[in-house]
């Protein structure tokens, strides 16, 4: 499977999951709003160009913003996490890209300290720039913070589970693909 | 000039970002003014198919409820059937009737439209509904939306063709005319974005006798709204020291997380109705000028 249709199904079902179970899920608190889309952001390949990262990040968002009806939202989340990672990703992993040649981010890939560094960073930036916009409409700063920490809290739990059930095989970039 | 390119391709990501980001901010403070976006017409026919796809196979979930309900509703109505009732004799007498016309035919000011509700969230705080009707089906904005037992669901927002998005109760921005029904004072029923299953009725006066388990209905003054239909019972009564009003807690008597059938409710005098009052404020702005 080519990257760009593993990817392209990747989007998909991310987007599935997200609109159809995740956002049905019963009301747990006001606080808790579980959010594992952007996941395909952290996925993508090592080797896309970041303007090509953001205009992808910009329609992944928007794609979900639609579902949701806030045009925007998501898509501005996104957009900023697209354009951290490469900075988050280059301060975690070694320099010498003769010894890492991975396709994509992953546990194996990186070990799982760093992966973990790098998962919860994007969480927490996407989480807090997405609760921030809500809350220049609606809210206290209280309000904001807790918000901000319960739903990194179970995004962080629901990257992981999503780590474990489906380990991605590490496959090597070679010169003979 | 050639400064300029070396510039651009130097920071040609920076600048993808920035418009981006601009571009997705301007979407979402212009929607949440207007309720209006780009692509939304198209973006609510492609959402609304794939839901229409999962609410088919969600609906099996509930079928048994559903037949409940339906039963249940029907009951209701066979009990208001008039064979149900006797006519005493001494109430009744013939009258002559001298006007050519019947002057006792009411002129129909709602008219109800069913639709099935096929996405549907409560965990946000910015609820939208979408319905499988649209302006194909004559439905427009601001109509009142209304649950299969007739209580308040939210306000149309948006229409494409097939169909409709609704601004649910449980929405941060939502603001409905309400009453205490059993005093038929004025109010406002807000939602805090906390639990889906209370909303809050402002402005009833302290002076008003207010129990827990009062009604709280739609407000007869409403454009949108048919009046004196539930929109929830008063479950905790505060009040606000600052205003000397009361802050009531009213839990919705729809249930939010299982909304499956809803009604339409179109107010067809109400493009009267907001000429009339908006031709009444042009008349009072020039009486105002003519008394200077």
């Amino acid at each position: 499977m080519s990257d760009l249709v593993r990817n392209f199904i990747r989007l998909i079902v991310f987007l599935l999951v997200q609109v159809f179970v995740l956002n049905k899920i019963p009301f747990l608190h006001q606080f808790v709003v579980p959010y594992l889309y952007y996941l395909f952001i952290l996925w993508l390949p090592f080797s896309l160009p970041r303007p090509a990262l953001l205009i992808i990040g910009f329609f992944t968002g928007l794609l979900l913003d639609y579902f949701m009806w806030q045009p925007g939202l998501h898509a501005a989340a996104c957009v900023l996490i697209a354009y951290i990672r490469p900075f988050i990703i280059g301060l975690l992993i070694p320099k010498d890209t003769n010894e890492f040649n991975y396709r994509e981010p992953s546990p194996r890939a990186m070990g799982w300290a760093p992966y973990t560094v790098y998962a919860l960073v994007m969480t927490l930036v996407h989480h807090s720039y997405l609760t921030l916009l809500e809350w220049l409409q609606f809210g206290t700063f209280l309000q904001f913070l807790v918000k901000v920490l319960a739903t990194t809290a179970i995004s962080m739990l629901l990257v992981f589970t999503a780590e474990l059930l489906f380990p991605r095989k590490v496959k090597y970039r070679t010169n003979t693909a | 000039m050639l400064n300029i390119f070396a510039f651009l391709r130097r920071y040609f990501t920076f600048i993808v970002f920035v418009v981006l980001q601009f571009v997705s901010l301007w979407m979402l403070f212009s929607y949440n003014r207007f309720h209006r976006a780009a692509f939304l017409g198209v973006a609510s026919e492609v959402t609304g198919r794939v839901n229409t796809q999962v609410d088919k196979l969600d609906d099996y979930f509930h079928q048994g409820e559903e037949a409940r309900r339906v039963h249940r509703m029907n009951d209701s109505l066979l009990n208001l059937l008039k064979s149900n009732f006797e006519f005493q004799d001494t109430t009744q007498r013939l009258v002559v009737d001298t006007l050519h016309f019947d002057s006792t035919a009411a002129i129909r000011r709602y008219t109800w439209r069913d639709a099935k509700v096929v996405y549907n969230t409560i965990n946000s705080e910015q609820n939208y509904l979408q319905l499988n009707r649209g302006s194909r089906y004559g439905i427009r904005d601001e109509m009142a939306v209304l649950n299969s037992d007739g209580a308040v669901v939210g306000v149309v927002v948006n229409v494409s063709p097939n169909f409709s998005q609704v601004m649910s109760l449980l929405h941060v921005q939502s603001s409905v005319s309400a009453a205490h029904q059993k005093s038929g004072t004025l109010g406002k029923v807000e939602w805090d974005g906390k639990d889906p299953k209370y909303v809050w009725l402002k402005g009833v006066s302290r002076s008003v006798d207010v129990k827990v388990g009062d009604s709280v209905v739609t407000s007869r003054y409403s454009y949108n709204f048919p009046p004196n239909h539930l929109i929830g019972t008063v479950s905790q009564i505060n009040s606000d020291p600052s205003t000397g009003f009361y802050l009531l807690k009213v839990k919705t008597a729809a249930n939010f997380s299982t909304i499956q059938q809803v009604f339409v409710v179109e107010n067809l005098l109400r493009e009267e109705q907001l000429r009339l009052s908006k031709e009444t404020d042009k008349k009072m702005e020039q009486q105002k000028n003519k008394q200077r």
